[in-house]
């Protein structure tokens, strides 16, 4: 059903000519430099807009203009870009269910098991990484966590607190001890969460302001932050469903696990057989 | 003053010499690290031109979880030939798994 691309530069290198590269260099340098020559030449017509932000900062219910903008000025985008997120992690969702490549040779795993997270009983784990583990993802979920509050105020915010979360999550997967399975119910709600909060609040608002998305002014604190915390969830929930997918064992390069198509019980036979 | 330009320009030159390598290097994995390695530089270069937020998410997101992801499809795609060339498809990738 998928296929994987065959990667090979140096053939995709020659198939061009000398002249047709040379070209090609010629009419993409061009377009750059006078694209550098325009932002140059151009009066800065955005420089209003830092003043105005400024102005309505008040009303947005947070200190942070950046936080101010992404989340009550311009929520839309950020509304529909944690929608593009959630197709992503719809098309990446089918190469999730196999047994990670990390832990094909160990048996007793069972994707399909409905849990989130569960353990792997009889993993070779490194012991110094699971040691440095054990401090690191904790600080982690702390620094997280952090980020979200003080995104209200200072730098930092949803996006950067959920790829915290999620670099915590490819080390506990990278660890072998914990495997996560990313079609079960919790997974979907989490990677779901922020998409329906958002929208909730979005429509939820409309009542009371007339317009969606116009968050009444003393509540608008809150709401940000309630939508905040739902898009971490989604975001890391998203980001670390990526990395399961691409760090998976394709079973359809295999012919004999497609065949059987029963994915534990075919680990479960082949390890022996190689040792 | 003098401080700031010297590393404001030690940065450009470093974007640019990594960005010319990462896009000439014939190997994956070179092209990987120095990708990686790119986007801490354009971190740094956020933090100097006043945007710490856009520094933060470039760090995070560019860096860290770009990195991770391009080195799990270098590895599917690094794998894939070997599958293709023996019929035990199974044995290349069980191979994998002491090493890293």
């Amino acid at each position: 059903m998928f296929h994987t691309p065959n990667l090979k530069e140096h053939d995709h290198a020659n198939e061009l000519s000398v002249i047709t590269r040379i070209l090609c260099a010629i009419a993409i340098g061009t377009l750059s430099l006078s694209l550098i020559i325009m932002l140059i030449v151009t009066d800065n017509p955005s420089s209003v807009l830092p003043a105005l932000v400024q102005q309505q900062l008040t009303q947005s219910g947070v200190q942070n203009p950046v936080t101010a903008v992404l989340l009550n000025f311009r929520s839309y985008d950020t509304l529909l870009e944690i929608g593009v997120l959630l197709i992503v992690a719809v098309a990446m969702l089918p190469n999730s269910n196999f047994i990670s490549n990390i832990n094909s040779d160990m048996p007793g795993n069972n994707p399909s098991s409905g849990r989130l997270v569960s353990v792997v009983t009889n993993a070779q784990v490194n012991p110094t990484l699971e040691a440095v583990l054990r401090w690191l993802v904790p600080m982690i979920v702390v620094m997280a966590g952090y980020m979200l509050w003080t995104g209200a105020a200072l730098p930092g915010g949803a996006f950067q607190s959920g790829a915290l979360l999620a670099g915590a999550g490819v080390l506990v997967q990278l660890s072998g001890r914990l495997q996560f399975c990313f079609t079960s119910t919790i997974a979907k709600l989490l990677a779901t969460i922020g998409l329906i909060a958002f929208m909730v609040v979005a429509v939820g608002v409309a009542p009371t302001t007339g317009v969606i998305l116009q968050y009444p002014t003393e509540l608008a604190g809150p709401l940000i932050l309630l939508i905040e915390i739902a898009a971490t969830l989604s975001i890391a929930t998203i980001l670390l469903l990526l990395y399961n997918s691409l760090a998976t064992q394709i079973p359809e390069m295999s012919p004999k696990p497609l065949a059987s198509n029963k994915q534990p019980s075919a680990s479960n036979k082949q390890p022996p057989a190689q040792e | 003053m003098s401080f700031s330009v010297f590393i404001d320009g030690c940065l450009v030159i470093g974007i640019l010499t990594l960005a010319c390598l990462c896009l000439a290097t014939k190997h994956l994995f070179t092209a990987i690290v120095l990708f990686v390695s790119l986007g801490l530089m354009v971190a740094i270069a956020w933090v100097r031109l006043g945007a710490p937020d856009l520094a933060i998410a470039e760090a995070a997101i560019g860096a860290g979880l770009t990195g991770a992801l391009l080195l799990a499809t270098w590895r599917q795609l690094s794998t894939e030939p070997a599958n293709n060339d023996a019929d035990t498809a199974n044995k290349s990738g069980d191979e994998n798994v002491p090493h890293p």
